[in-house]
């Protein structure tokens, strides 16, 4: 199957690694992948903070830019919460039917990389080794936009050499919330505070996520606080493999 | 009328005048999706076994007696509590009342009299078994509401057949009482204000007892 | 017009008062101790309910029909509720409601009220209005009558003074009550309670009360409360003033087999409150001779208009939003500067005062999404919060450094070349506060965010950069 990454503008910029493991997965199960250079932003960052004008734009260029891809996969699901929530509102609000017509055509392409996985490659084992202690921290998006429940933790299960260790209190949120974090620093410290702790009582060595940006908050406070335990995008562990 | 009820007519058509829409409101109201529960399912043992569960999950006693036995249990949970004046409705079946309580039937008594009594016995209209509930509609030997609110401890007569299962069922069979006055009971008066701990009993009846009598 | 939300339009804004609000230990210890009590009882209360989705679904169709036609069913309300002896008045905005309210008491020459727990009552400030016209209200929920004691201000709509712990109000009551003796048990504190308002029941001859639902079909009013206070405001005086949002109207009274199931749940963890309280107008021989309703408006028809952010005016105030938000968790409501607090008061407090005041408020939420997936009503909060921040962005309210963030960054979206220059020029700005591998103590309104966080640096080659050297 061929497959065009949409990278996302903060994982292009911050962290290419991830971008390379998911190439990476994606080809070691036989598919192939594409990247459309003229791709940016999906617009989240700017419409969540309420700059709808500006977000307008960048879901017009996304249109545009997948308009004839088969399948569309990204490595965030806060973007891909994004577009499945809020792309056919601002498309209503426009009220050009061309466009609603663009965004339907669009939604049942787009896939979270766990998603696509899971449900639309029907994978688990992806013939991963990774041998170290991973705790995994389910994103608000992730957990409640995209509803993948149990599929990261599936895929995590079936690393050779890794050993799961559940993270109390998963389901609350990190404090990331992206300008969230910029606007009530110390709301979001506090919560990044409780995060960490319930981290640290892991005894994990990794702390996995769907979201680099959420891993980068916890990264964050965690590097701060001179903490042993790493951070890795899922796509990354996927990708890892022995080496012989 | 109060002062300045011309001012409160305009404010009236003001609100009015902004909110609405056109449309059939009727028709679009019986089309709402009402997908949840609304009869029961359980056999009416399982029924009786559950009401009897949620009651005593809120700590209100439930003695079971046949229609001979009412005016013997209640006598025996009189004297349990060593109540000597119990207020009742004035329209409470003369069966029920055992001797040699001193019942006090209440015909409009000025409330300090009912709130001095050492507790109340009255029936219910409704009851419902998934929510341990008990519903006074006002009607008969239920008497007013403040009857069964001043004393301490309230004595309620149930019959088998007064119990539903589930809520609908109760809103249901209230059709024709909906527009008395209601008090739905789910156990004692309590709080959880303080530190969520449950205290049983702050200004309503401390004290909740029922008496479920068979057929 | 004067709309008013207590006293929201003086509150610092939310970031300040949050901060302020963290450093008190106490509180954020009864708090997570509380909302944590709530949540795990609620959890409970709702997974043995098999049908919960499609309660919440019934639910949130029925608070959508009526808001559609809210106008009709107000009539209706008024026309039954007067036909069963009600007295019906309507009140644009606060003053107007806490004017109709005095006037009402005062011609019955009473100088006392004995108040149920309304929220509404809060919002106008009736409480100060009636002291101005020199009437004392008496608080009879438990948790009010110490936030009324204390000279404190409610903190969260369920449970108003779950922000003190039972030392706090022990002294509270000592002091308030002029006990000499006092237990430190909950249970002698409900006791102290009990004493102290009930000949004040049996005395004060007005009671005013809020309500939950107000049905259009028959004139009813419905009240669920634990206690039996409210019980005995809505029983025991000669008359009885209920002040009500216009949005609490319900269509019928079968409505309340959904509403009823689902509002204990949430609200307290119980599968049904100790009390409902259901009456329609007068009854001889029952109850108050004189019944008053105040429909009040306070800014409600103009968040009716708008049809993004119109379900806000569904909520029931079952405050289960609040126990499940992490933000609420850590500041308590305080902090929101409204007696509205947590996600529901994120999106309400500032839609009734018109965007003005409460700025910040939009923005107090990390859009988590929690408090959707709990709502019982299915208020979707998140996308009413999204819309809101526009809002205030529209209005040119947000901070200009923002402002010109933002169409920095549009700029440099615009395009896959200013994007790569952009992420070029990173690279190098980064450069000063690069510290140990990590940036640290970064400038402007990034510097709340590196005082407790290192921030990653921005790798020597983007993505688009290794795809493009790979082939
Ligand atoms: S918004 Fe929903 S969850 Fe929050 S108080 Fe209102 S009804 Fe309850």
């Amino acid at each position: 199957m061929k497959i065009s990454l949409f990278i996302t503008c903060y994982n292009d910029t911050l962290f290419p690694e991830t971008g390379k493991a998911v190439v990476h997965v994606l080809e070691r199960l036989g598919h192939s992948v594409e990247f459309r250079a003229e791709q940016t932003c999906c617009g989240q960052m700017h419409l969540n903070t309420g700059y709808r004008k500006e977000a307008l734009p960048l879901m017009q260029r996304f249109l545009e830019v997948f308009d004839d891809a088969e399948v569309i996969c990204s490595p965030s699901s806060s973007c891909v919460a994004m577009i499945r929530e809020h792309y056919s509102i601002l498309a209503e609000e426009t009220g050009d039917p061309t466009l609603r017509d663009k965004v339907r055509n669009l939604l049942p392409r787009v896939f979270e990389f766990t998603e696509l996985l899971v449900d639309r490659l029907g994978v688990t084992d992806t013939g991963a080794f990774y041998p170290h202690k991973v705790t995994y921290h389910p994103s608000c998006h992730s957990m409640r936009t995209l509803g993948l429940g149990d599929k990261p933790i599936r895929l995590l299960k079936e690393v050779r050499g890794l050993r799961y260790i559940e993270l109390p209190g998963a389901d609350e949120c990190c404090g990331f919330g992206g300008t969230f974090s910029i606007k009530n620093p110390d709301v979001s410290a506090a919560m990044l505070a409780d995060k960490m702790q319930a981290v640290a009582a892991t005894g994990a060595e990794v702390c996995a996520a769907c979201d680099n940006s959420c891993l980068m908050h916890i990264y964050g406070g965690l590097h701060r606080q001179r903490q042993p335990v790493r951070v890795a995008h899922l796509a990354e562990i996927l990708a890892s493999e022995e080496r012989r | 009328m109060v002062e300045g009820s011309k001012v409160t007519a305009s404010a009236r058509d003001r609100i009015l005048a902004s909110i609405g829409a056109s449309g059939n409101p009727e028709q679009e109201y019986q089309a709402i999706e009402r997908g949840y529960e609304s009869a029961g399912t359980a056999q009416k043992g399982q029924k009786l076994d559950l009401f009897i569960e949620r009651l005593t999950d809120y700590g209100a006693g439930v003695y079971r007696c046949t229609h001979l036995e009412i005016a013997a249990t209640i006598a025996e949970r009189l004297h349990a509590r060593n109540a000597q004046s119990v207020a009742v409705p004035h329209d409470i079946p003369v069966d029920w009342l055992p001797q040699p309580f001193e019942f006090i039937r209440d015909h409009a008594s000025p409330y300090p009299q009912i709130e001095c009594c050492d507790g109340v016995i009255t029936g219910c209209a409704v009851a419902i078994a998934d929510t341990g509930t008990i519903i006074l509609d006002g009607g008969s030997s239920q008497g007013r509401r403040a009857l069964t609110l001043l004393p301490d401890y309230h004595l309620c007569v149930a019959f088998e057949d007064q119990i539903v299962e589930t809520v609908p069922e109760a809103m249901h069979r209230l059709a024709e009482a909906m527009s008395r006055p209601l008090t739905l009971i789910s156990g004692p008066s309590a709080t959880a204000d303080i530190e969520m701990t449950r205290i049983q009993g702050v200004h309503g009846p401390r004290s909740m007892e029922v008496v479920l009598v068979s057929l | 017009m004067s709309v008013r939300v207590g006293a929201a339009a003086e509150s610092p804004s939310f970031p300040m008062a949050a901060k302020a609000a963290m450093e008190d230990v106490q509180l954020r210890q009864n708090v997570r101790h509380a909302t944590g009590v709530i949540r795990a009882k609620r959890a409970l209360l709702v997974e043995e309910k098999a049908d919960w989705q499609q309660l919440r679904t019934a639910a949130s169709r029925i608070k959508e029909h009526t808001m559609r036609y809210l106008d009709r069913y107000l009539v209706q309300f008024e026309q039954s509720c007067v036909r069963a002896g009600g007295k019906v008045h309507w009140a644009e905005d606060a003053d107007e409601a806490n004017r109709i309210i005095t006037g009402i008491i005062q011609s019955h020459g009473e100088t006392e009220v004995i108040k149920v727990k309304t929220m509404t009552s809060d919002e106008t400030q009736l409480n100060t209005a009636l002291e101005a016209a020199g009437i004392t209200p008496y608080e009879t929920d438990l948790a009010d009558l110490i936030v009324q004691l204390g000279s404190d201000h409610p903190s969260h709509i369920v449970v108003p003074a779950l922000h003190k712990n039972r030392m706090q109000i022990r002294q509270i009551f000592l002091d308030k009550m002029h006990l000499e003796t006092l237990g430190r048990e909950p249970k002698d504190l409900a006791e102290a309670a009990r004493r102290y308002l009930r000949e004040k029941f049996l005395r004060v001859r007005v009671g005013i009360s809020g309500a939950n639902f107000a049905i259009a079909e028959n004139g009813s009013v419905c009240i669920v409360e634990s206690e039996g206070n409210a019980r005995m405001c809505l029983t025991l005086p000669k008359v009885l003033i209920s002040l009500i949002g216009i949005e609490k109207v319900i269509p019928r009274f079968r409505d309340l087999e959904v509403f009823l199931q689902i509002l204990a749940r949430s609200a307290t963890g119980e599968r049904m409150s100790p009390y409902s309280s259901i009456w329609s107008g007068v009854s001889a021989n029952d109850g108050p001779s004189e019944f008053h309703v105040v429909l009040l408006d306070n800014g409600r028809t103009k968040v009716l208009a708008d049809e993004a952010a119109r379900q806000t005016l569904h909520c029931i105030r079952c405050g289960a939003c609040l126990n499940i938000c992490p933000v609420y968790r850590q500041t308590g409501g305080h902090a929101y500067g409204s007696i509205y607090s947590g996600p529901i008061g994120a999106i309400l407090t500032p839609q009734l005062q018109s965007m003005r005041h409460s700025e910040t408020l939009p923005f107090a939420s990390s859009l988590c999404g929690a408090c959707y997936e709990i709502c019982p009503v299915k208020i979707n909060i998140p996308e009413v919060l999204v819309h809101l921040r526009a809002k205030v962005v529209e209005q040119g309210d947000s901070p200009i450094v923002e402002q010109l963030a933002m169409r920095a960054a549009a700029f440099a979206l615009a395009g896959p070349r200013r994007l790569a220059a952009a992420q070029g020029f990173a690279r190098i700005a980064q450069k000063p506060f690069l510290s140990e591998g990590v940036l640290k103590n970064l400038p402007g309104m990034l510097s709340g965010w590196s005082s407790v966080r290192d921030l990653m640096t921005v790798p020597e080659q983007s993505f688009r950069e290794w795809w493009r050297d790979r082939k």
